[in-house]
């Protein structure tokens, strides 16, 4: 059993939650993800590690309350006890000296790049961080992100804050300021990623998006994650979740992950950049 | 044995044999000729006493007969329900040079039903504790033979299980309605009961290195079954409505899809599936599918019916509960709509050659013989490859070209000090008795090593 020690919603509809895991993040590497299992008759969801702390063994989460299972995880409290938290899957973040690296960030995504953007900045990087969402309410984490930046660029859709625009309006700003990236690595929604793959393929350098699939066990053993990329089929939770985007078959991706969208009564929360 | 009839079974998830009563059971154990040099006994991988527990059945001495099989095999309750008797003990029997032969997996099936139904638990002797430590990767039938034997010998156990739940593909993918989830549960409780402890959301190689989990355990067992499925690589595979049969049965078995929608993961009710294979894994998809309410089921399969390499039984069950055969028949291409569902499946008449390497008769494609049918799912049963997370974290480990763990036959031993594996992981896809013989094997090396290491 895993211990909650923290569960707290800090934009409208995005939740931290703080939980002891301290074998997995005596592991832990960016870019990872554990999957949760609220209990007998939820589903076992995969959710980014954003941040953990060696010292008390917690980790932390912040996920968005879509449906059933992350609607059990929103009603937790400090004290409560969930069954299942396994990890870390998935290929860590490749973390290398790249030289100029820009880290975009969007609803859950503002936290999971977190650990990306710290530990890139640790290995000499000019880390060049961009945060997006639909409006100044929508933000977090801006201390935390800019802590590790050289520059953090806020966006938001009604420009309540920052720069107005999408994920587009930051390649304009990093065209104005002569910028030229080394790589490009973003985490967030589908529509987030799926966007960044198009506004930034023309640098000709990696875009590294996390790929949102459906997953169960997170293992490598059912093949529900699967996707085509660079011709390939791969699974995402053993190969990725992390691949180059200029290199995934979106379309098939997009038709994928609506596969139970007609079988489960969700709620469409349109907190972030209104894609799932 | 008593079955539930096949209108009936066809569309609940209720075991389909019912078993046999103690009347029913001592006079098929009568029949046995108890034959001094009992043929049926070399037929058996882990070489239970045959003739021995029957004979106690037939004395109505039931509690004795659970004992002969333990002596061999510590799950009889599911080897009873799942070994591949007609091709292991009972075609070796005498009586089926005439006749039928005895009923040997039914019987086992029978005693241990029996023992689960009294209240009083006789347990096992455990030797004085040796202090030393034990770790078991994968809680399928080999980890769990080898941590009950080991817990017996003394020694501390912890079983860790990548799942949220444990018995490996006996929970995520053998049907309920062969092999009932409180079966393998109330095993998993027994060894519990006697000591061993269970850690499940911990996956080994991931969560903690096999390297690391050396420096706390004076041995490690490796049983970690199977990996990634395979696919055709044919055009339209990642169209919605393709499962492998891995996702497929894990959704209804380990999730509990099949209550659905008082569960949560979903699990879409198709009304024409087409299942891909003919091992005991497609059998248990087109079972599944039509418990779900399908209205047609086939089994896609590119030989004929005498390679299919399902049990006997699970194929007649499966014809007699409708699911349609199409043989000497390989699929081509899944198409699609245009939101990504599948609608039809394209498939080639095939007839079969000279023998392969395999030593069954090839199939080859006849030109032309193109057809379609309309399905709006295909579950590809066609194997899986090795689980690779240990062996892709743990370089000091020697696989094979194929990814399997190369061990020394005589012990299990693989190439790493202090590490023995043993089950899918070392033989690829097999069974769940040769899985148990492995453990059994690898319990006994481990137990020798660990008694004359300091
Ligand atoms: C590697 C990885 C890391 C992730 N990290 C995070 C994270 O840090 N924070 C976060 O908020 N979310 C994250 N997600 C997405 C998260 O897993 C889904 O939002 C979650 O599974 C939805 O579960 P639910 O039961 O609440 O919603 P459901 O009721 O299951 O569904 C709500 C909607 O989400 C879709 N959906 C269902 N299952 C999934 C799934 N497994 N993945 C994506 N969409 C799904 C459904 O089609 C439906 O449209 C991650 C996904 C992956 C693959
Ligand atoms: C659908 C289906 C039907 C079958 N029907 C029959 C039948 O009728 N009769 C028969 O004899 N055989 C049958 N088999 C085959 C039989 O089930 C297997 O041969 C047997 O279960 C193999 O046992 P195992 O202990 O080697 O591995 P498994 O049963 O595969 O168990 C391995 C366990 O290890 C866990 N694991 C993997 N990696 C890690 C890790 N890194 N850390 C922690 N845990 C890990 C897995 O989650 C899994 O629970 C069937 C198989 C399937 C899939
Ligand atoms: S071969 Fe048949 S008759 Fe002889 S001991 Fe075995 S089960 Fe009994
Ligand atoms: S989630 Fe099952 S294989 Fe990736």
């Amino acid at each position: 059993m895993f211990e909650i020690i923290e569960r707290k919603m800090i934009v409208p509809n995005l939740h931290l939650l703080v939980v002891h895991a301290p074998d997995i993040v005596d592991e832990i590497q960016p870019g990872q993800f554990v999957i949760i299992h609220a209990g007998e008759g939820s589903e076992r969801i995969p959710l980014s590690a954003a941040d953990w702390n060696h010292e008390d063994g917690t980790l932390t989460i912040v996920f968005m309350e879509v449906g059933t299972s992350t609607g059990k995880l929103a009603m937790l409290k400090p004290g409560d006890f969930i069954p299942t938290v396994v990890g870390p899957l998935g290929k860590p973040t490749e973390i290398e000296n790249f030289g100029t690296v820009v880290c975009i960030g969007g609803c859950f995504g503002i936290a999971s790049i977190f650990p990306t953007v710290k530990a890139l900045k640790e290995k000499g990087n000019t880390v060049i961080t961009i945060v997006e969402g639909r409006s100044k309410n929508l933000l977090y984490w801006e201390k935390k992100l800019a802590d590790y930046s050289d520059k953090l660029i806020n966006i938001t859709r009604d420009g309540s804050y920052g720069y107005k625009g999408h994920v587009n309006k930051a390649e304009d700003i990093i065209r104005e300021t002569g910028i030229k990236p080394d790589r490009i690595i973003a985490n967030g929604c589908m529509t987030l990623s799926y966007k960044t793959t198009q506004e930034y393929s023309h640098y000709n350098v990696p875009v590294m998006v996390m790929l949102n699939t459906i997953m169960i066990d997170g293992t490598g053993m059912c093949g529900v994650c699967r996707c085509t990329v660079d011709g390939r089929m791969r699974f995402a939770c053993v190969d990725g979740p992390e691949f180059d985007g200029r290199l995934v078959d979106w379309e098939e991706l997009a038709k994928r992950r609506k596969q139970y969208v007609g079988e489960e009564a969700f709620l469409v929360h349109h907190s972030g950049c209104g894609g799932i | 044995m008593p079955k539930q009839p096949p209108y009936i079974r066809r569309r609940n998830f209720n075991e389909v044999a019912l078993g046999y009563t103690e009347e029913m059971a001592v006079e098929e154990a009568s029949r046995c000729l108890d034959c001094k040099k009992p043929l049926c006994v070399d037929g058996c991988p882990v070489e239970i006493n045959i003739p021995g527990f029957i004979r106690e059945i037939a004395r109505n001495n039931f509690a004795e007969a659970i004992k002969v099989l333990k002596e061999k095999n510590c799950l009889p309750a599911v080897c009873g329900r799942v070994c591949p008797q007609e091709e292991q003990c009972e075609i070796r029997c005498i009586l089926g040079k005439k006749g039928e032969p005895v009923a040997v997996g039914r019987l086992e099936r029978f005693a241990a039903e029996w023992q689960a139904l009294q209240s009083e638990m006789v347990m096992p002797v455990i030797k004085e504790k040796t202090g030393k430590k034990v770790a078991v990767i994968g809680s399928g039938p080999a980890g769990i033979t080898v941590a009950g034997d080991l817990i017996l010998a003394g020694h501390d156990v912890t079983m860790f299980e990548a799942l949220h739940e444990p018995g490996g593909v006996l929970t995520y993918g053998i049907p309920e309605f062969r092999l009932p989830g409180k079966v393998v549960n109330r095993e998993i409780n027994y060894l519990c009961k006697l000591g061993v402890k269970l850690v499940c959301n911990y996956v080994v190689g991931k969560t903690k290195s096999l390297k690391k989990m050396l420096d706390e355990y004076d041995a490690v067992f490796l049983g970690t079954g199977a990996g990634l499925p395979w696919f055709m690589e044919i055009p339209g595979e990642n169209l919605n409505g393709v499962y492998s049969a891995n996702e497929y049965l894990t959704r209804v078995n380990l999730m509990r899809g099949f209550m659905y929608p008082k569960t949560y993961t979903p699990v879409i009710r198709h009304k024409r599936v087409a299942v891909v294979g003919g091992g005991n894994v497609a059998m248990d998809c087109a079972r599944t599918a039509m418990r779900l309410g399908a209205e047609e089921v086939y089994i896609v399969y590119r030989r004929s019916q005498t390679e299919l390499p399902a049990r006997l039984e699970e194929f007649e069950n499966a014809e007699e509960e409708g699911v349609i055969f199409h043989f000497l028949t390989l699929p081509e291409k899944l198409i699609g709509d245009e939101n990504g569902w599948l609608q039809e499946i394209e498939c080639s008449k095939m007839e079969l050659g000279e023998p392969d390497q395999s030593g069954r008769r090839r199939p080859i494609r006849i030109d032309g013989s193109e057809f379609r049918m309309k399905m709006d799912a295909c579950i590809v049963a066609i194997g899986n490859s090795p689980n690779p997370i240990i062996p892709s974290t743990t370089k000091e480990l020697e696989v094979s070209k194929k990814g399997t763990i190369v061990v020394d036959e005589s012990t299990n031993k693989t190439s790493m000090d202090r590490v023995w594996a043993g089950g899918d992981i070392v033989t690829g896809a097999a069974t769940v008795i040769l899985a148990m013989g492995a453990g059994r094997k690898a319990a006994r090396a481990m137990q020798e090593y660990l008694m004359k290491s300091q």
